[in-house]
């Protein structure tokens, strides 16, 4: 037995009290857009790490993970929701050499956001095509 | 390393989420670099644009049914949550009672009209901003305030009235019964919600079309008899469908795949009539077996020209009851599934925003929700 045992546990902290509004605030102009809403949880490298995403849930956590996975340098790309009474989700990222977890998940916003405007410039396009052809 | 091309078949294997009698088969998305060795999945915009499509079916702007076709399930999925969950829209929170003596008690009345979908000028309700959210340190006294509908103003706040009164009708025949001769405002409706302007109000919200006024003016909220009153004035503020379904901007959002059935070898005759019958109506038609079709030395339709065999018209209105299935006459004979990257979305919009806008705003609140946190990103990364 080691006379010295380091403790890597981290203490849970309790949930603030009379937390009445959880899950409300996910939106836009209820939460300040200087909130830091990504953090990264203890022991990340710069090829392996796992962020938290404040106020985010399944919606953006498996469409994200999804965009990351197509990056061909990633190993993995996982997400999970550690608890459903606590709006947190979090992001595991585990790259090849060459690239950074930082890199790998900016790509995936980015990625995710190009996705978007295809996706609003096609469907408005067929959308007033029908318009147009149901008039006629 | 080029990647291989597949094999048409392959194409289709991987394109198909098969669908058994009890079980279903190749159901998880492989399109992922390192999955298949010697094959490119790596994300590439040309490749989705020239993949992606959209095909419209229905435009009303209650219902819209559009098929995106060539998205993964991880996206289409998210569009679907945020339009059930996540675009803001009007609806009344607050509701204060001067005077109820009806018999629908204070709380049962409020969550009512909480439900009652809301309408109003589109520019106008964009206009609107949120109530300010209480910080959580105070949230005692803030709540308190709430109650009090303080840090209300008309650039967050849509003020409501609800006056009515119950009384005997003039000049009732002896011996009526029917209450809507009997009495007068017996029945109290959506349509009798007072609009009262504050401050800029009127301005975005002009008489008569763009005022706030339910979307069905015939929905019943209680029933008075005389002498019985409602007196309420309610606040009407923004708020999202992960708070409170009444906020919810669809009823539903959903989506299905298209449906595939894949005959594998021939359905004649009267089996091809009980088939035709295992699935809903233009599924399934039938047709003669053709001479040229019968002529086919060793073929399975050799000399069977003239009769009726089954072929497959229109999956779009298939159901997948997998009915077919369960007769032993059509086993090994049909094949039945979905196809994985085509998901019809049928948007039914409650009727605040048009359905094809809500879906728009579907996909603009997923960019901006990677907008602002590609942001987050960059304050940790410096």
């Amino acid at each position: 037995m080691p006379t010295v045992v380091t403790n890597e546990d981290h203490p849970m902290e309790n949930a603030p009290e009379a937390e009445a509004n959880v899950g409300t605030n996910v939106e836009d102009d209820y939460i300040d857009l200087n909130d830091q809403r990504i953090r990264v949880l203890p022991g990340a490298s710069e090829t392996a790490a796992s962020f938290e995403f404040e106020s985010e849930d399944h919606t953006l956590g498996n469409a994200l993970r999804y965009m990351i996975m197509k990056n061909p340098q990633v190993e993995l790309c996982g997400y999970s929701i550690p608890h459903p009474s606590e709006a947190k989700m979090n992001i595991r990222i585990q790259t090849y050499e060459g690239t950074t977890v930082y890199d790998v998940l900016e790509k995936g916003f980015e990625d995710l956001m190009s996705l978007c405007d295809i996706v609003t410039d096609k469907f408005t396009a067929e959308r007033d095509k029908f318009n147009a052809k149901q008039k006629a | 390393m080029a990647p291989e091309p597949i094999s048409p078949e392959e194409a289709r294997r991987r394109k198909i989420v098969g669908v058994n009698a009890e079980t279903v088969t190749n159901v998880t998305s492989t399109d992922f670099p390192g999955h298949y060795p010697g094959e490119d999945h790596t994300w590439s915009l040309e490749k989705f644009t020239e993949n992606f499509s959209v095909q419209y079916h229905k435009n009303a702007p209650h219902d819209a049914v559009f098929s995106l076709i060539g998205l993964d399930a991880s996206i289409a999925n998210a569009f679907r949550r945020i339009l059930i969950a996540e675009i803001p829209t009007l609806a009344i929170e607050q509701v204060f009672v001067h005077n109820n003596t009806s018999i629908v008690h204070d709380e049962v009345l409020a969550a009512r009209l909480g439900l009652v979908p809301l309408t109003a000028n589109r520019s106008g309700l964009n206009w609107l901003k949120y109530r300010r959210r209480i910080p959580n340190d105070d949230i005692g006294d803030a709540r308190e305030e709430e109650q009090k509908g303080e840090g209300a103003t008309d650039t967050n706040t849509v003020v409501l009235k609800l006056q009515i009164e119950c009384k005997w009708a003039e000049g009732i025949k002896e011996g009526e019964t029917d209450p809507n001769k009997l009495y007068v405002n017996s029945n109290v409706y959506a349509k009798h919600l007072v609009f009262e302007p504050q401050g800029s109000q009127s301005k975005h919200f002009p008489e008569p079309d763009g005022i706030v006024r339910p979307v069905n003016p015939d929905i019943l909220l209680a029933k008075l008899r005389p002498g019985q009153v409602i007196d309420l004035e309610m606040f009407a503020v923004k708020g999202i469908g992960a708070d409170h379904a009444k906020f919810s901007p669809v009823a539903p959002a959903t989506y299905r795949l298209l449906p595939t059935i894949d005959i594998v070898s021939p359905i004649l005759g009267n089996d091809a009539k009980k088939f035709a019958r295992c699935f809903p109506k233009g599924v399934i038609g039938l047709e003669y077996v053709t001479e040229e079709e019968s002529d086919v030395m060793g073929g399975e339709l050799e000399g069977k020209a003239g009769e009726e065999k089954a072929v497959v018209r229109n999956t779009f209105k298939d159901t997948v009851s997998r009915e077919c299935l369960r007769h032993d006459e059509f086993k090994g004979k049909v094949k039945l599934g979905r196809v994985r990257d085509h998901f019809i979305f049928s948007v039914e919009s409650t009727g605040q925003f048009e359905s094809d806008r809500l879906f728009l705003e579907s996909v603009a609140i997923l960019k901006m929700k990677c907008v602002r946190l590609k942001r987050s990103l960059a304050n940790i990364m410096k």
